[in-house]
């Protein structure tokens, strides 16, 4: 299966465990599957046999109502069985509506509360540079989480401590739930933010997972990095693109049907 | 002349003498280290200290990922920013991820005195026992404390720690012991029993000894642990007939609030009263005269229990 193939099948897993549950995240689900099969493809490194093991890279969901993505590729690639999928926002399912670490094989972080994943993801760098054998930390965060203070707290003791082990990728698809960014609370220039805090920063297609694997895989700076993936909300469903009304809505079947067969074409 | 020591200072004491042992502990601050006491762990293992900064909510959130990284981490900054500014991160990256981070806050209480209300935390034993995974530790004296820190890191999970400020009288020996979640019996009593928290267990023990005087035997027990609430001590206390608890905090979820919920749940027949802040926030001022303020003096839990024992005696004459 080539990139754009297995973007294609996690899509599809991803509308279904969305139409099964009629709740969750579809906009901004469908915006970073690029994103973490660059990441769980090409970049990380783990075991799916011993998701705790000590020398993986880390990698945290800090927009946690993406978790779908993460979850159908979490089964692809062997944490739990892909029937798993199916629970979603069940009761007592390893599955839960915004990732759970002690609940789900492969996630390094609970997440859900917009900021707190890149806080976490400081610790774990600091972690990272002192361990034996140092690991590497991916946080991918959304446009409109860059709102949140804590996200600029997090971003200061990055470069203090100089974790240059420390990726942000941001799903740059410029719309939140009450509107564009623009409207609700522009968050530019970011790159240039991210550069006033101590970043190196790079912009990449978040729909070309070469782009953003080649980005990753470039030699580490001395400085923490910062890459603004630009994405489209709802990518691969018409009717779902860039529109904000699909943040977090239901689809109805006529809807799932028209998504799935778009996103096959 | 009896000696004196604050609770923060024993604190960071502890956490150097903790990091001598124990290599695997991470310290961190927000720029307080010198009010919280972590600099006397920060001056030792500086290479296993962490500075924030002013940002608490950043720093807690990040001894979470260092937790989940293998380590016992610290987190200490003044008890109104660690759990209530950042709040939320305690709740969220600490406690549903059950991570092992100790919250070593200070300046609890009135007692933290000039600072003002701002500083005073008053409710946050109320924030903490709230959360599920926490358990929640108010030693009573320099002793004490010593032998919490190295308790708290025994657990593997969240533990808040409440330290404060101001210089207190030494209660307890080297041989007292501090099993979480066990209270200890300071006095036994017949007539009544104050069952304290904190820098109040003093309080409370002055208490006793006043009301001895006037022929009352009272007893005192050190609640160091609200949570888990040792309830077998409180149906112990229970049979005395009267309790009153003391606390540096709001009565409003706090000890007060953790013994009368036990007392309610087993229909006991107890006179009851609670010491503490009357839902109002504190002011600037020199801490005996906040402690006169707020009524939080030995006199004030003595009588206390003296009206609730009059009220207990009066109804049975009834």
């Amino acid at each position: 299966m080539n990139s754009q193939e297995k973007a294609i099948k996690i899509r599809l897993d991803v509308l279904d465990m969305l139409y099964k549950c009629q709740s969750g995240h579809p906009g901004g689900s469908l915006s970073c599957v690029e994103i973490l099969l660059a990441l769980y493809d090409n970049v990380l490194r783990y075991d799916p046999k011993n998701p705790s093991w000590e020398k993986r890279d880390r990698f945290i969901l800090s927009k946690g109502h993406a978790c779908p993505t993460l979850y159908a590729i979490l089964a692809d690639k062997g944490f739990f069985d892909a029937e798993e999928l199916s629970n979603l926002r069940q009761l007592n399912s390893i599955l839960q509506g915004h990732p759970d670490m002690n609940k789900c094989p492969g996630v390094d972080a609970s997440t859900g509360s917009l900021g707190q994943g890149m806080s976490m993801a400081i610790g774990f760098a600091l972690a990272g540079k002192r361990a034996e054998e140092p690991f590497n930390v991916y946080v991918l965060i959304g446009d409109g989480e860059a709102q949140e203070g804590v996200v600029w707290e997090a971003a200061m003791s990055a470069s203090h401590y100089k974790l240059n082990n420390l990726v942000v990728l941001m799903d740059y698809n410029g719309l939140q739930i009450d509107g564009t960014n623009e409207q609700v609370m522009n968050i530019e220039d970011i790159r240039a933010k991210f550069e006033a805090f101590g970043w190196d920063t790079l912009e990449v297609d978040g729909h070309n997972v070469y782009e953003i694997t080649e980005a990753l895989l470039k030699p580490k700076g001395e400085k923490p990095l910062f890459i603004k993936c630009l994405t489209v909300k709802g990518k691969g469903v018409s009717f779902m693109e860039n529109q904000v009304g699909w943040h977090g809505k239901p689809m109805n079947s006529e809807q799932y049907y028209e998504a799935v067969s778009e996103v096959k074409r | 002349m009896i000696e004196k020591k604050s609770t923060r200072v024993a604190y960071g004491e502890a956490l150097k003498k903790l990091g001598e042992i124990n290599k695997n502990v991470i310290v961190c601050d927000a720029d307080l280290s010198h009010a919280t006491m972590t600099s006397i762990f920060a001056d030792e293992f500086p290479e296993r200290f962490f500075n924030f900064g002013i940002a608490e909510s950043n720093m807690i959130a990040a001894s979470a990922g260092l937790a989940h990284c293998g380590y016992t981490v610290f987190a200490s900054t003044f008890a109104i920013f660690g759990a209530g500014k950042a709040y939320e991160q305690v709740r969220n990256a600490v406690c549903y991820t059950n991570a092992n981070v100790k919250l070593g806050l200070s300046h609890a209480g009135p007692s933290c005195g000039e600072d003002g209300g701002s500083h005073q935390a008053i409710e946050d034993i109320a924030l903490m026992r709230t959360l599920p995974n926490m358990t929640v530790l108010v030693p009573s004296d320099a002793n004490q404390m010593e032998k919490a820190v190295f308790a708290a890191a025994e657990i593997a999970g969240p533990v808040y720690i409440r330290t404060g400020r101001l210089p207190t009288e030494i209660i307890t020996d080297k041989q007292t012991p501090f099993e979480i979640g066990k209270a200890n019996v300071l006095l036994e009593g017949k007539d009544a029993t104050i069952i304290a928290c904190g820098i109040m267990v003093a309080k409370a023990i002055k208490a006793a000894d006043m009301l001895k005087e006037k022929g009352f035997n009272v007893g005192v027990v050190d609640m160091h642990t609200i949570k888990p609430l040792d309830v077998d001590a409180i149906k112990k206390a229970a049979s005395t007939g009267v309790i009153v608890t003391a606390e540096e905090h709001t009565v409003i979820g706090g000890l007060g609030s953790a013994v009368a919920e036990v007392l309610s749940e087993m229909n006991a027949d107890v006179y009851f009263k609670r010491i503490g802040i009357q839902d109002c926030f504190g002011q600037s001022g020199k801490p005996e005269m906040l402690f006169e303020e707020y009524s939080l003096r030995e006199e004030d839990i003595a009588l206390a229990v003296e009206q609730a024992i009059s009220e207990k005696l009066s109804n049975k004459e009834r």
